[in-house]
């Protein structure tokens, strides 16, 4: 029979981890033993990806190193200013993660009716989150920081600098999240504050965005713009967020770098991760058993519709009645989710900066613009707006498979075409996108005044790529699903998301590499005078990259119904 | 009418199921019994098309799984062991959507929704959403949508779990109802007082091979088992835990 409670050897942080950690090791090991030719692209995709942020900020630091008396300065805000753009981004993951992982994760029955005490729960459940909303910030940190340190001669010891400035530097934006999650918790049932929770960090990301734009990091370019050189060095030299742990690991980093000794920021990083912790741990031995009652409890709402709802089934009744019934079914689940719908208004904030940065671009300022230059921002622009549209295609359409995985058994054991099932989610991702995209493109084109060729060449550009990487972010959602995971969010930091947008992005650069071409013989005619219409080089050009589109669609697509077919659940 | 020949279904080097051979007849309700990881939950999902055997065919109604597995799907019914649903969905746009699987919509759905919600008393919760229900309700509404096509084979994985003895009373009547008017129905269950007094026949699964199948008489015949219980029956093809093992285990 069980000893008295006090004689209970305890198990340790790291057991209580332990299926997390092995289960991670059979997922990389069963990958492993998959397809050799897989891995090598996923390999091949990863370098390359490293490879292009390291050379981007080994040419930046290059750059700054050899500006004399503020090289180092802008090397150092550049870095702040990264920092602080993964220190919301960490925020903003752990929110959300922690509270799948403190109060709706399925291994929570176990742990909580075990006699484990609650600070080994605690710092478990820590790690866990952290590992889970740090891992891809910490891989895009990795090249980066190489590069600083390669350009500033930071010797063998700077990885061991970088790791001990990047420790508290995750641990801080967890233990928050955390914290803050724990306390809605208690005011509201979990899947309800799974809903406020969302809004709050909706609410965070739109405020971090419009506030790093109203901080106008583009005056740091410009230093004609300031009154003299003292006023500009003095600006570089303050800390522009001397409490934040971002500007304490980038001084961490950056004094390392530049010998100079100040015990003060390293101090600050870890004094105050311990504290947060200890503060963390209090908080969760009084709250947590409150709030995991709570979060038992469901949150009863009924369907808000009828209206809409009729509108939408009148729209879509021309269609089969599997692909009707499949759209409307997702359409109601998207709308139905806090977490899934409100960060369309995220996006819509996104958007609105986005053409406000293109408005705000200093071009039309009385003088005569360059042809060139409104030529090669709009040329840029395409390029961004692809990014930003398969960001969004990441989130959005990655998912989409990976959100059927309990509900698997019923659409396989059904006659359901899969094609029907893929064709609905697909057309569900790409008519949204392709709105957002032609919008953005029109509008910058319109905001530009740019040429008809380029307008033209970018409209077709965006509607091709768009249905692409619409394809691919699907594809790649149904080869590499996350059916297993209960937060929509979390399921694009996935292996197979990361997978994803890298090949977004070389599917990007090479559409920008296709095209370029004919955009440098546009402006040599522009400039000798020439007739800058469509010619037949650009015409190839073009029907170039939407054959490359094209496959980009029809390939993945593809895969994604065998796969589907082949799927054993 | 359910055909299975040759079935086997390997994982690696381990093998779940094992050409197995089975022919249920329509109007028959046969009961699929085995202790855990025997293989019956692997063979049920082959039959409803969501795992593919390794080797061997499974008909249902007259149509190979494999070579037309729209076809085949179509008469079927399936009722897992778990009950998931779409959290986000109402009962009722639940078997809205079931039915659009099936192909099938309009007044009738309508009518048939409605109906098989009232049957399951689920009637007053028609428009909440699911994940307001407990689980017997998910159970149900999950038995409500294997029905709502009017499947010509069921294929149900433990109907029983989280069911109220109301409702497991309602299933009963309803399996027997569905056979009589030339149905078939393939039920795993461990409750083998159940099998007992509702399956016509019954086939016994151990180590991914039938070891028994048959009627309870011609059970009791291929093992010289007298007038044994069907637990007895068990217990002797599947082998029990021994005196001694228990007194280890408790500590006595």
């Amino acid at each position: 029979m069980a000893t008295e409670a006090g004689a209970i050897r305890q198990a340790s942080v790291w057991t209580v981890s332990s299926p997390k950690w092995r289960s991670a090791l059979a997922r990389i090991r069963s990958e492993r033993s998959g397809a050799g030719t897989r891995g090598l692209l996923l390999l091949l995709i990863g370098v390359g990806f490293w490879s292009v942020v390291f050379g981007l900020s080994y040419r930046v630091l290059s750059y700054f190193r050899g500006v004399e008396e503020i090289g180092s300065l802008l090397a150092g805000k550049m870095l702040g200013m990264a920092l602080l753009a993964f220190f919301s981004i960490l925020l903003l993951s752990n929110l959300v993660t922690s509270l799948s992982t403190f109060f709706l994760a399925k291994d929570l029955d176990l742990l909580v009716s075990s006699p484990l005490d609650w600070l080994r729960f605690y710092l478990a459940k820590l790690i866990e989150t952290t590992l889970h909303s740090s891992w891809m910030v910490g891989l895009m940190v990795v090249p980066i920081l190489t590069a600083y340190g390669l350009v500033f001669d930071g010797g063998w010891l700077f990885p061991l600098v970088a790791v001990a400035a990047l420790v508290p530097f995750l641990l801080l934006p967890a233990v928050i999240g955390t914290a803050l999650t724990l306390i809605l918790v208690n005011v509201f049932p979990a899947k309800r504050a799974r809903d406020v929770l969302s809004l709050l960090a909706l609410a965070l990301v739109a405020a971090v965005v419009l506030w790093l734009r109203m901080a106008r990091p583009e005056q740091l370019a410009r230093p004609e713009g300031f009154q003299n050189l003292v006023e500009f060095i003095i600006l570089l030299q303050a800390p522009s967020h001397a409490l934040l742990p971002s500007e304490w690991a980038a001084s961490m980093l950056m004094n390392w770098l530049q010998r100079v000794p100040d015990g003060l920021p390293p101090f600050l990083l870890w004094s105050t991760a311990a504290a947060f912790i200890t503060a963390g741990a209090a908080l969760h031995q009084a709250l947590y058993a409150v709030g995991f009652t709570k979060a038992q409890e469901g949150s009863h709402q009924s369907p808000a519709r009828r209206k809409w709802q009729g509108a939408l089934g009148s729209l879509v009744r021309w269609l089969p009645v599997t692909r009707r019934e499949f759209i409307l079914k997702d359409l109601r689940l998207f709308f139905r989710d806090t977490t899934q719908w409100s960060q369309l208004i995220l996006l819509a904030v996104l958007l609105i900066v986005y053409i406000f940065n293109i408005q705000a671009l200093p071009l039309f300022t009385g003088e005569q613009v360059p042809y060139t230059l409104i030529t090669m921002v709009m040329f840029l622009n395409q390029g961004l707006a692809g990014f930003v549209l398969a960001a969004i295609a990441a989130r959005f359409v990655f998912p989409s498979v990976s959100l059927e995985g309990r509900q698997l058994w019923l659409l396989k054991s059904s006659p359901l075409d899969l094609r029907a099932m893929l064709w609905s989610k697909y057309w569900i991702g790409t008519l949204p996108l392709l709105i957002l995209a032609l919008i953005i493109t029109v509008v910058t084109a319109d905001i530009l005044q740019a040429s008809p060729f380029m307008t033209v060449l970018s409209v077709v550009t965006i509607a091709a790529f768009t249905l692409g990487v619409t394809a691919m972010a699907l594809g790649f959602g149904t080869i590499y699903p996350q059916f297993e995971s209960e937060n929509a969010a979390q399921i694009p930091t996935s292996f197979g998301g990361m997978a994803f947008m890298m090949s977004a992005v070389l599917l990007l650069a090479l559409i920008t590499v296709i095209e370029a071409g004919a955009v440098a013989d546009h402006l040599r005619s522009a400039q000798a005078g020439e007739p800058t219409g469509m010619t037949l080089s650009a015409l190839v050009r073009l029907g170039l990259v939407v054959m490359l589109c094209g496959a980009a669609t029809v390939i993945p697509l593809r895969m994604a119904r065998q796969r589907m077919e082949a799927l054993e659940v | 009418m359910i055909r299975l020949t040759q079935l086997t279904k390997r994982y690696g080097s381990f093998t779940a199921v094992q050409g197995i051979d089975l022919e249920i007849p329509a109007g028959t309700l046969y009961g699929f019994l085995g202790p855990n990881g025997a293989g019956k939950t692997t063979t049920m999902r082959m039959i409803a098309g969501i795992l593919r055997p390794t080797s061997g065919t499974v008909e249902v109604a007259g149509v190979d799984v494999a070579q037309d597995p729209v076809r085949a799907k179509t008469s079927l019914g399936f009722i897992p062991d778990r009950p998931y649903v779409y959290d986000k969905l109402s009962g009722a746009e639940f078997l809205r959507f079931v039915a659009a699987l099936y192909g099938q919509d309009g007044p009738e759905i309508e009518r048939r929704i409605d109906e098989l919600l009232e049957l399951f008393e689920l009637g007053r919760w028609k428009d909440e959403l699911t994940e307001t229900y407990s689980h017997g309700m998910r159970q149900k509404l999950i038995i409500s949508s294997a029905l709502v096509h009017r499947p010509a084979v069921i294929v149900v994985d433990e109907p029983m779990v989280g069911l109220d003895p109301r409702s497991a009373h309602l299933l009963k009547q309803i399996f027997r109802h569905f056979v009589d008017r030339g149905g078939t129905v393939l039920m795993s269950t461990h409750t083998l007082e159940v099998a007992e007094a509702m399956c016509d026949r019954i086939a016994i699964i151990q180590g991914g091979r039938i070891v028994a199948s048959g009627t309870m008489a011609d059970i009791r015949e291929q093992t010289s088992s007298g007038n044994a219980t069907l637990e007895e029956l068990f217990l002797r093809l599947t082998g029990g835990v021994s005196d001694a093992v228990l007194s280890t285990v408790l500590g006595d």
